[in-house]
């Protein structure tokens, strides 16, 4: 059964809630992502030609997205992170809603600065 | 009572290692976000991250950290969502210790392969 309390709408459309589901959100996907990261960085064990070969496997449109998309999860995840430390740990300033509009720009920004760069 | 507080003394030893992990990965996700922007530069390629990796005691240390970390953070995290959402027991159990198995033996691996480019 599921313990996670029920919310009405009035909850569900606070900033916090944004910030809530933006972390878990970019959590999973990053969780999912990171073995399959870590796999293909291994196939350097097999030497650079290898390596280069497995590499190639992910030049489809699919993976490029899915990397530029990661990235953002990334930064956001980043952030979100940064703003539950700050309100675990730091002095009691309110749900901090300016960190989660920062999470929100710094993934925009990171975002554009992949596209600039990778092409 | 005796089991109920050993359960709140796990949550809370889980949600501190968990925080202590997110301080660690701040670093380090703020250092790999800077890399991944310098390498993607004209595209990916075995070589260049070779070239970087190999041999370089300092990557490989600062990598093997960030595993860790990751071993750490990820599966906690997994299974508090998956507790929320379904219930606790063996499937939220078993998913979040496949994640840390794998995350600590591909991503050490990966830190090996990346350190020695193969010539182990």
């Amino acid at each position: 059964m599921s313990s996670r309390p029920k919310l009405d709408l009035r909850a569900k459309t606070h900033l916090s809630y944004f910030a809530y589901a933006c972390h878990r959100f970019s959590g999973l996907l990053l969780a999912c992502f990171v073995p399959l990261h870590f796999l293909m960085l291994s196939q350097s064990l097999r030497g650079a030609s290898e390596f280069e070969r497995y590499l190639g496997l992910t030049d489809f449109w699919v993976f490029k997205f899915g990397e530029w998309a990661l990235v953002i999860l990334l930064a956001i995840h980043l952030v979100g992170g940064i703003r539950l430390i700050m309100i675990e740990f730091g002095p009691w300033r309110g749900l901090r809603k300016a960190w989660t509009q920062v999470a929100v720009l710094f993934g925009i920004a990171c975002g554009l600065l992949f596209l600039y760069l990778a092409n | 009572m005796g089991q109920v507080m050993s359960q709140a003394v796990l949550q809370a030893k889980l949600w501190y290692a968990q925080r202590i992990s997110a301080m660690i990965l701040g670093i380090c996700v703020s250092i790999h976000l800077i890399i991944i922007f310098y390498a993607i530069r004209g595209g990916l390629t075995a070589e260049e991250i070779l070239g970087r990796t190999q041999g370089n005691i300092a990557f490989a240390i600062f990598y093997e950290i960030f595993v860790l970390a990751c071993f750490v953070h990820a599966p906690i995290g997994l299974a508090n969502i998956l507790e929320e959402t379904f219930s606790k027991g063996f499937i939220s159990k078993a998913l979040s210790s496949i994640l840390a198995i794998l995350i600590l033996i591909l991503g050490t691996t990966a830190v090996i392969g990346v350190y020695t480019g193969g010539a182990l």
